[in-house]
């Protein structure tokens, strides 16, 4: 059984959402990634997203961009996140990777998968690939059992809904408002809306994402969402404090937030 | 390379595709274009997409865009020969398509009209747009103006700084420049800002691509509306001379013009299609925007193309004197024009630009925009191989205008202080 499915079966038993956490591997350089990751398992992510720090970011607002120039600033490679996914691992979260899709074409896709079951990784979240495009990707991925999470919009039309929960393995990132990833003061009405549609195509766990940064928020989508996934306002709690406090402490908040929606 | 049909953007592929790269359901050239964009944008992709189908076959779309090519651009604008620049050509008899004439002064106008009138087609009533030197930024402006629209270019800071003219150009049309910061501040900087803008305020807004790249629908779109560059090119050459030109040239940035030019020539298999990309500083140095000397298949602004990059799969800055050949990547039609050989792709240092740049305005009082003097660099290279009764048609894609005040200083015409010349956007 994928870890996915462990984690949100577990989560289902204990009656609450799942928290998904963003931060990017390299950030702000190696140890520091590898160490905050560990942080953010430790303090309560159920599912940590280890995001592959990329040179045109188009999906992604001023925060996370500004920590992905930092990590290649200072010397991020590829392979570096297979460490990072190893230590989501071992500090008993479940671990995926984010990434747009040229730096997984560019290191193979077929080694990708490979080298990210063999670090213990679940799964792969593609902000700019779509089912359509999607093919060779989801045959690696089903060779390895890892999982393929497309993302879900509000713009997306029924039968898109459809063909891309299809397509979807382990959960279905569903974008709760049409734009970038950044904190936003609210999310709640059209993530709702979103999900109910979603929720008519299929019985996948479905993940809230793009602008959720409080604990307040975060019970807010988990009252109707499966899972509660927080980027920019981690990455802005390390790059304020390099001492993990404040990481750990939103981590721990967004945590009780997941258990009382 | 015999009997090559137009690539179909709707094309449906073979399973042999080499490894990687896959095969998808629309805007496929080969194993090149497709849509590597986030899922917000695919409904706005399909409603453009469905827009331009349905203008292509509405005569009242097309009598319009008639009319404003005939009346506001002024086409068709005529094909040129230019004797003594032939004589540094190898004798060779050039022919100057005359992009340059058209209003905004380059090919960038017959875009914009086209998108800007589907734009409002569709109801959108804001235009957005990148821009890198600025030409297709005063084109996106001067159509927004024109239609009534409200406008946003997108700028890189080092551009916005290094092009303060186009900016006050651009403001005088009455859009609003902004500048990003982010990354290179450049071309490609810009691009990613603009489609950040377009999945946010996709409903209201039209992201008015000025090349043949991104997802599909835009090469296709892009390259349809230029057509008209090479549709004319082939009757006048026809006319002036009774035959097919053997030499095709045209510059290569993101590629619009070429694929502009290059569209009525493709069945024609007897004619060579030359495009001709910014070397730079020279391949070797690194600093080049060269993407099939030095590029490698890839993933860029939404297409499968070539693309400068590392090994992670990170884009290298590219380097050229001339803003507008200054993109690491390049329209994935040409990708698949240069995999199956029907177009050849060769580079042009700086300096060969710029020498080509110089020749034509001296010999024929014609100062070209430094992006074209690519392709008259072109030109002369291919005149001098294949010498005297060779005819050749360059796009000359617009006006030296806008690159004054860089030729000035490349040549020490200025008594400045920065006669260094470091390009438009190195």
């Amino acid at each position: 059984m994928n870890g996915l499915e462990q984690v949100f079966a577990q989560c289902r038993e204990e009656g609450r959402s799942a928290l998904v956490g963003y931060l990017p591997a390299g950030y702000p350089d190696r140890d520091a990634a590898i160490a905050a990751v560990t942080a953010i398992a430790e303090s309560g992510a159920d599912i940590v997203e280890v995001g592959v720090p990329y040179s045109d970011p188009l999906m992604d607002g001023p925060v996370v961009q500004a920590a992905a120039e930092q990590a290649l600033a200072n010397g991020f490679r590829f392979a570096d996140l297979f460490d990072c996914v190893a230590a989501v691992k071992e500090a008993g979260a479940v671990p995926v990777v984010m990434s747009y899709w040229n730096p997984v074409l560019r290191y193979g896709v077929e080694r990708f998968a490979t080298d990210l079951a063999a670090a213990g990784g679940a799964g792969l979240i593609t902000p700019d690939l779509i089912p359509d495009e999607g093919e060779p990707w989801i045959g690696a991925a089903r060779s390895k059992d890892l999982g393929t999470i497309f993302l879900v919009a509000p713009s997306s039309t029924d039968a898109r809904l459809a063909m891309t929960a299809d397509a979807c393995r382990g959960f279905i990132y569903v974008a709760s408002t049409m734009g970038v990833t950044g904190a936003r003061t609210s999310v709640g009405s059209g993530a709702k809306t979103l999900i109910q549609r979603t929720r008519e195509v299929t019985d996948l766990p479905l993940c809230v994402g793009l602008g959720v940064s409080t604990k307040d928020q975060a019970r807010e989508i988990a009252a109707f969402a499966d899972g509660v996934i927080v980027g920019s306002a981690l990455v802005a709690a390390l790059r304020d404090d390099p001492s993990l406090g404040a990481l750990r402490g939103l981590t721990e908040e967004l945590a009780q937030g997941v258990r009382q929606g | 390379m015999t009997e090559v049909t137009n690539p179909s953007p709707d094309a449906s592929l073979a399973d042999s595709l080499p490894s990687g790269i896959p095969a998808s359901v629309a805007g496929r050239f080969g194993e090149f274009g497709g849509r590597y964009v986030p899922e917000a944008l695919v409904a706005a992709l399909d409603e453009l997409d469905e827009a331009r189908l349905a203008a292509m076959s509405d005569p009242d779309f097309q009598t319009e865009l008639a009319a404003l090519h005939r009346e506001y651009t002024g086409r068709p604008n005529p094909l040129t020969e230019v004797p003594r620049f032939g004589k540094h050509a190898g004798g060779a008899r050039v022919f100057l398509k005359r992009e340059d004439l058209n209003h905004t002064g380059s090919h960038k106008i017959n875009n914009v009209l086209g998108q800007g009138l589907l734009a409002r087609k569709m109801g959108k009533t804001r235009l957005i747009a990148e821009t890198g030197a600025g030409q297709h930024g005063v084109a996106s402006a001067t159509v927004a103006a024109y239609l009534g629209m409200e406008c946003v270019v997108y700028m890189g800071r080092v551009d916005t700084e290094r092009q303060a003219l186009n900016v006050a150009r651009m403001e005088l049309l009455g859009a609003t420049v902004v500048p990003v910061d982010h990354g290179s501040a450049t071309l490609k900087d810009a691009i990613n800002e603009a489609m950040r803008d377009w999945v946010t305020n996709v409903e209201h807004t039209h992201y008015l691509l000025g090349t043949v790249t991104g997802p599909h629908p835009f090469p296709t779109m892009v390259r349809d509306f230029h057509a008209i560059i090479g549709q004319e090119a082939r009757e006048q050459i026809l006319a002036a001379t009774g035959a097919l030109p053997d030499v095709v040239l045209a510059c290569v940035g993101g590629g619009s013009n070429a694929m502009g030019i290059f569209h009525a020539f493709i069945d024609d298999a007897e004619v060579r299609l030359v495009g001709l990309e910014a070397g730079g500083l020279g391949i070797s140095t690194g600093k080049h925007a060269a993407r099939f000397a030095n590029g490698e298949p890839g993933v860029l602004h939404g297409a499968a193309t070539y693309v400068l990059q590392d090994a992670d799969g990170q884009t290298l800055d590219s380097h050229s004197v001339s803003a507008g050949m200054d993109y690491p990547s390049v329209g994935p039609e040409h990708a698949y024009l240069h995999s199956i050989g029907r177009a050849e792709y060769q580079s042009v240092t700086d300096d060969e630009a710029m020498d080509a740049f110089s020749v034509l305005s001296k010999t024929e009082g014609i100062i070209p925009a430094i992006e074209s003097a690519h392709a008259l660099a072109g030109a002369m290279r291919i005149g001098q191989e294949l010498g005297p009764g060779t005819t050749m048609i360059v796009n000359l894609s617009g006006r030296g205008d806008k690159d004054v005040d860089t030729a000035a200083r490349w040549f020490g015409l200025l008594d400045s202080q920065d006669d260094n010349v470091q390009g438009d956007n190195s």
